[in-house]
């Protein structure tokens, strides 16, 4: 028996063991010296220089940090609940008794597929302010229009309209979630006089709650490391009215979009700052677990309506 | 329906506001179409026009005259399939690599009682919300250390180590075959290698192409990889190289548009091929949480 024991142990450690191995190298260990590297003064040709705190001192003083971070945090706060929302309402609207839903959903899915690069470079032909579709559909309904790449006030929101229109993961995972829902609750609401609007507050988002939780900490954390995107906007020169080249860190105009993690890597690969960048990695790091903490607190606990019901529905 | 003239007037109201609602319903579904359409019908279209069609006032979403020749240009000018190639190596390899360790990891993890077990599992969970940035300076010095930046290697070896995103849909899906199933075959005396092999791997052949696909499309399309680790030109993804390509010649927006097209296309294609099992992936992930 015990020696069987110490077999199936044996066994599972073998098992997972490329995983842990794998975890060591790329998750714990580098998570550890970049804790150190934040401390030091480094680029890639030489050995890392013991600073102290200069790193963080230099970034609390960096009005480009500031513009990253505040950027970012626009994303984060505007971008996610739009998003989501979003995504909801195609859920529900998939939801409905309607024809061909199998066909509407396909279209509603497949530009989440476009790798962000191909998409990215769409949007950036289709936000061309002379000759790209947006503009030519607002000039066609008598509207005037707009410099969106290049205005830094439409930047970042141009970039949440390019999340909107890839949002089919989220919106096929709240489809899933809103088929679960139990049909008598629906019928017996039905029964009670409640309209549709009510349906929808008292039912469905109780229901998908949990849902809704793993979605915006997913949003949260992709918001943080929003970055593609930034990078071919700004790489893109002329058309989208950047100005930036390729050896110069370009953040947009006006460096409205100048994400975090453009700025980190911009710190880390192109001025070669390591130590700068590990510490803007730390600060990173420890924002993304505080939030997803925070949310996790706030409204994990009204999951359990969601797995009750889920548990009801079987 | 009783006859016209007994048509009350609430009967009417009521048949009224359901025209209004099914009119409604699809006008929205129709705008919603459309929003997520045309950017892709644009893109299409543009990657078919001649230059100086692309660059007139009078737009045309279907060009008076199809260049399809656009798409061998972009085929020469981009080196087009240099990349693809290159980007289908890389991915062939990570696909690869997390076919043979992520269920085996997976398995230990739902049918193998071992006291690791939970630990490793809420550490693999955490690490889904480790931003990529956290590790990318240190996990660089590494490979730079042993002289394999600008090679493969970086991009290829980690996926032998199993993405944690992959095995929990994995595990997802071995929890669902009974156990009685492995006891059986335990009693008969099959190791445990045996029981994984050649009883769970051939049931789980499902999510076993789910993990593929998603590996393959997130790797074709992965991007902030190849630009840390890629130097030459030569060794350019297609990611890569469409970008670059972008910030040399912004002009060419034919031939960029039919490059994104063709660059895309392989996904859409195996999207269209394994839709179910497509969606069914991205569901089981996302209602663990």
């Amino acid at each position: 028996m015990t020696k069987n024991k110490i077999k199936t142990n044996l066994y599972g450690l073998l098992f997972a063991l490329p995983w842990i191995i794998g975890f060591f190298i790329f998750g714990l260990y580098p998570i550890c010296k970049s804790l150190y590297y934040s401390f030091t003064d480094f680029n890639v040709f030489m050995e890392p220089n013991w600073v102290g705190l200069d790193n963080y001192k230099d970034l609390f003083q960096d009005r480009l940090f500031y513009k990253s971070l505040g950027n970012t945090l626009f994303m984060t706060a505007i971008g996610t609940p739009v998003t989501i929302v979003f995504a909801l309402i195609c859920a529900l609207v998939l939801n409905m008794k309607i024809k061909g839903r199998a066909f509407f959903r396909t279209i509603f899915f497949v530009p989440s597929l476009i790798p962000i690069v191909a998409a990215t470079l769409m949007w950036v032909w289709v936000f061309n302010p002379k000759y790209g579709l947006i503009n030519i559909i607002l000039k066609g309904v008598g509207l005037k229009g707009l410099n969106w790449l290049a205005d830094p006030l439409l930047t970042k929101p141009s970039l949440i309209l390019i999340g909107l229109w890839g949002m089919g993961v989220a919106m096929v995972i709240f489809l899933a979630a809103l088929q679960d829902v139990p049909r008598e609750l629906y019928e017996a609401a039905s029964m009670d006089g409640a309209n549709e609007w009510r349906k929808l507050i008292n039912i469905t988002l109780p229901c998908i709650s949990h849902i809704m939780l793993y979605q915006v900490i997913l949003a949260v954390i992709n918001n943080f490391q929003y970055f593609t995107q930034a990078y071919v906007i700004t790489g893109a020169g002329g058309s989208a009215g950047s100005g930036g080249g390729l050896n110069v860190a370009s953040g947009g105009p006006a460096n409205s979009i100048l994400f975090y993690a453009l700025y980190l890597y911009h710190n880390a690969f192109v001025f070669l700052k390591m130590g700068k960048a590990s510490a803007m990695a730390w600060i990173l790091f420890i924002i993304t677990g505080l939030v997803t903490w925070l949310l996790i607190k706030t409204y994990g606990g009204r999951g359990i309506h969601g797995e009750r019901g889920k548990k009801n529905a079987k | 329906m009783e006859a016209g003239v007994f048509m009350g007037r609430e009967v009417r109201k009521m048949l009224n506001k359901k025209i209004v609602n099914i009119f409604f319903k699809y006008f929205i579904l129709l705008l919603l179409t459309a929003m997520f359409l045309f950017p892709l019908l644009f893109m299409l279209s543009t990657s078919v026009k001649s230059i100086n069609e692309i660059f007139t006032e009078s737009f045309h979403l279907i060009p008076r005259v199809f260049h399809f020749e656009n798409y061998a240009n972009a085929l020469r000018t981009i080196p087009y399939l240099r990349y693809a190639w290159n980007t289908l190596f890389i991915t062939v390899l990570n696909v690869v690599g997390q076919l043979l360790v992520s269920p085996m990891i997976a398995y230990s993890l739902s049918k193998v009682d071992w006291i690791g077990k939970r630990v490793v599992f809420v550490v693999l969970l955490s690490t889904m919300l480790l931003p990529y940035q956290a590790t990318m300076i240190p996990v660089y010095i590494i490979w730079n250390k042993l002289g394999l930046v600008g090679s493969y290697v970086p991009l290829i070896l980690p996926a032998f180590f199993g993405y944690a995103f992959y095995i929990i849909i994995l595990r997802q899906f071995f929890m669902t075959i009974p156990d009685s199933i492995l006891e059986s075959a335990k009693i008969d005396g099959a190791s445990e290698f045996r029981i994984y092999w050649n009883i769970m791997l051939p049931l789980c052949k499902p999510a076993l192409t789910s993990v593929a696909i998603f590996t393959f499309m997130f790797t074709w399309s992965d991007f902030l990889g190849p630009l840390i680790y890629l130097t030459k030109q030569d060794n350019y993804t297609l990611a890569l190289g469409l970008q670059q390509y972008l910030s040399e010649h912004t002009i060419a927006w034919e031939q960029l548009m039919a490059a994104s097209t063709m660059f895309a296309m392989p996904i859409v294609i195996i999207f269209f091929f394994a839709q179910r099992k497509f969606i069914e992936g991205v569901v089981t992930t996302g209602l663990k949480g």
